[in-house]
């Protein structure tokens, strides 16, 4: 096991130096500079700001200096915001964006689940179609329109949350649901129809002819076998949730991270752009490996390489 | 001798989009306690879906009993709930299934599967039931079941999961084993064992089994006696001398000659059955076997025949039994090994008209 993850993570490190690298020379291709703006500036400015912030070098020396400064965990300075760094903005976004992933995702996860496994039991009668109907609606209605809709009813004309902002717990609900619709839906498609699949073998049979009650057999016989599609999806779920949505965080007034997703590359800001992109890779990849762990435990036909005497 | 089982003109229908299929039409048998009946019959016979109906094991819907009864004990278990049948299953009556790979649960322990039979009926703690999950596991022959207890199905063969499948049917002594082509998906000699297995187990428990099968070598190995199913009805049934040595119904005789034997020559070719079975969303008219039958008569095809009894316990479903009938002769492979039973009627007895 402890090998395993040690491989892991170096396989996570050289995904990571790719990731930097691709970013690193796409964004200089992309045309235009952090400094372009409407007005133009005059040549003097430009050459002292570019030296300021290391654009005049070389691009292997630029590359170098910001894979070193990676590794020491800086992001450097913000070429926009000047009082900044990039470090600053991550850690003023991301507990924001974190909180608020956080609740959609237990939502999403709770309810998909939930709505997945009662569609599956109650296959082809209203239940089901209950359930199937609130997916299509989940998946289909874009985040912005559920914001305002929730926001207009449940805020405007009930008065039962605030409309907008971040301040009390009672301010998260609304984006929380907002952010969590979507993904809730796939989650119990793909719960139902995992479910369905695992229903119909043979050691469901087998179950009942040992005379359980369709409680217990789902419960301890089926949606354990059924969570593994479930738990494939939620690797790059939680890696994206986590790190904030520019649409609701927009909507809501919400002082997160996404929003630097979007205008980072509006304004060429370079040192944004990668400190996100890379945050929001080792978070990616985190995920991804804490998924194939959780594989091991729910499936132990599941062997992870390398956690094997002998090996 | 105490009868345990009593099934009466069960009929069992499924409802399709293309209408409804009659699997089971107008079942009969009985079953005495530590006997053997084999049911064998090609796929789509119904012979899985009689012997899953016992349990009630048929989803419902679409499946729907649509007459009959079905005495366990002499109590009809048709009309009880799914809550009472709980109680029946793998307590009463258990199973065992076709496919060994399949049909144990892959992320659970194989102990633990064994235990929630004994800990659902009888109501023994997680450390009681464990222990006797291991004493079964031994029982059943796998070696080193305080090892093995732990472990998950994909670590066990096919033939030892089988093992582990009869040590969860036979967990809570059940009075009724239901083996559902219990040896189909093993190799010849893990079948042999498998048996020889059941057989040892069936002694020493005083079970009845009811064992589905598609395979007359095993049914002369295991079984008392035998009823052969064709079209969800039972066309013959006898004990198993009878059925292999006298056998009366052409259907048998078509099973009986496709069956590959040691005395067989080697130049002559195994028979098969012509044609397929018949559609049961409309079963034909008359006799279901006549289409496919080299004997079938003019009758056949215009009325059902009746059941006629040959002996005791031998019955055949055949207008060939009636004394009109002309006199035929069965394929000589059959005709090789037919024997003068001495528990025959002079004369075959009408006893059930057709329906």
């Amino acid at each position: 096991m402890v090998k395993y993850i040690g491989k892991r993570l170096l396989y996570m490190l050289i995904s990571l130096w790719l990731i930097v690298t691709a970013t690193f020379f796409f964004m200089r291709i992309a045309p235009g500079n952090p400094f372009t703006s409407e007005k133009k500036l005059p040549p003097e400015i430009e050459a002292n700001l570019n030296a300021h912030f290391g654009l005049d070098q070389p691009w292997y020396a630029q590359y170098w200096d910001y894979l070193v400064r990676i590794l020491n965990w800086d992001f450097g300075p913000s070429f926009k915001y000047k009082s900044q760094t990039v470090n600053d903005i991550i850690n003023e976004g991301f507990p924001v964006s974190a909180m608020l992933g956080a609740e959609a995702l237990l939502l999403a996860v709770a309810f998909g689940v939930l709505l997945g496994i009662i569609a599956a039991l109650k296959h082809n009668r209203w239940p089901d179609y209950t359930a199937m109907i609130i997916a299509v609606l989940g998946i289909s209605v874009p985040s912005f329109i559920m914001a305002t809709f929730l926001q207009y009813f449940l805020a405007i004309k009930m008065g039962l949350f605030p409309v907008a902002r971040w301040e009390t717990f009672m301010h998260t609900i609304l984006p929380a649901l907002a952010l969590a619709a979507t993904p809730m839906a796939f989650i119990a498609r793909l719960t139902r129809s995992s479910m369905l699949e695992v229903l119909s073998n043979d050691y469901i049979k087998t179950a009942k002819a040992k005379g359980l009650s369709q409680g217990v057999i789902t419960v301890k016989h089926a949606i354990r076998n059924a969570l593994l599609p479930v738990v494939t999806y939620m690797g790059p779920l939680t890696a994206g949730i986590l790190t904030g949505s520019f649409v609701i965080e927009n909507i809501f007034g919400i002082p997160g991270l996404g929003a630097h997703f979007v205008t980072s590359i509006n304004n060429r800001d370079y040192t944004v752009i990668m400190g996100v992109t890379v945050f929001y890779s080792i978070l990616l990849l985190v995920s991804i490996l804490l998924v194939d762990i959780a594989y091991g435990f729910i499936d132990p036909r599941i062997k992870l390489a390398g956690g094997k005497k002998g090996e | 001798m105490e009868k345990i089982l009593e099934v009466k003109d069960l009929e069992v229908s499924f409802q399709t989009y293309g209408g409804s299929v009659k699997a089971v039409r107008g079942v009969s048998f009985d079953l005495h306690k530590g006997e053997t009946l084999a049911i064998v019959g090609e796929s789509g016979s119904g012979k899985s879906v009689t012997s899953q109906t016992i349990m009630k094991l048929i989803p419902m819907p679409p499946g729907k009993i649509t007459g009959g009864q079905i005495l366990f004990n002499g109590e009809d278990i048709v009309p009880k709930t799914d809550k009472q049948m709980q109680k029946i299953r793998g307590k009463e009556i258990s199973m065992i299934f076709q496919d060994p790979m399949t049909s144990l649960n892959p992320t659970m322990k194989v102990g633990y599967q064994i235990m929630e039979v004994l800990i659902k009926h009888q109501n023994m703690s997680k450390q009681a039931a464990k222990a006797r999950a291991i004493e079964l596991l031994s029982l059943v022959g796998i070696p080193m079941p305080e090892r093995r207890v732990n472990q998950y199905p994909h670590e066990f063969s096919g033939g030892m999961r089988q093992r582990v499948m009869i040590a969860i049917a036979l967990a809570a002594n059940p009075k009724l084993l239901i083996a559902d082509e219990p040896t189909t998906a093993l190799d010849v000699t893990i079948q042999a064992q498998i048996l020889d297995l059941m057989k040892d187990l069936q002694s020493k428990m005083d079970t009845s089994i009811i064992f589905i099968t598609h395979d007359l070598g095993v049914v002369a190995n295991v079984a008392d006696r035998v009823a052969v199913m064709y079209a969800g009805q039972i066309v013959e049934m006898g004990t198993v001398d009878e059925i292999f040595y006298d056998p009366r119904h052409p259907y048998t005789w078509g099973l009986l000659a496709s069956m590959p034997s040691l005395d067989n020559d080697d130049k002559a070719e195994l028979a098969a059955i012509p044609g397929t079975p018949p559609d049961l969303t409309n079963p034909p008219k008359g006799d279901a076997f006549a289409a496919r039958n080299n004997y079938a008569l003019a009758i056949d095809f215009e009325e059902e025949p009746p059941m006629y009894q040959i002996s005791e316990t031998h019955f055949a479903k055949t207008w060939l039994l009636h004394p009109d009938a002309p006199k035929v002769e069965p394929p000589d492979a059959v005709k090789k090994r037919m024997r003068q039973l001495s528990s025959a009627f002079k004369q075959p007895v009408l006893v059930k008209e057709g329906n």
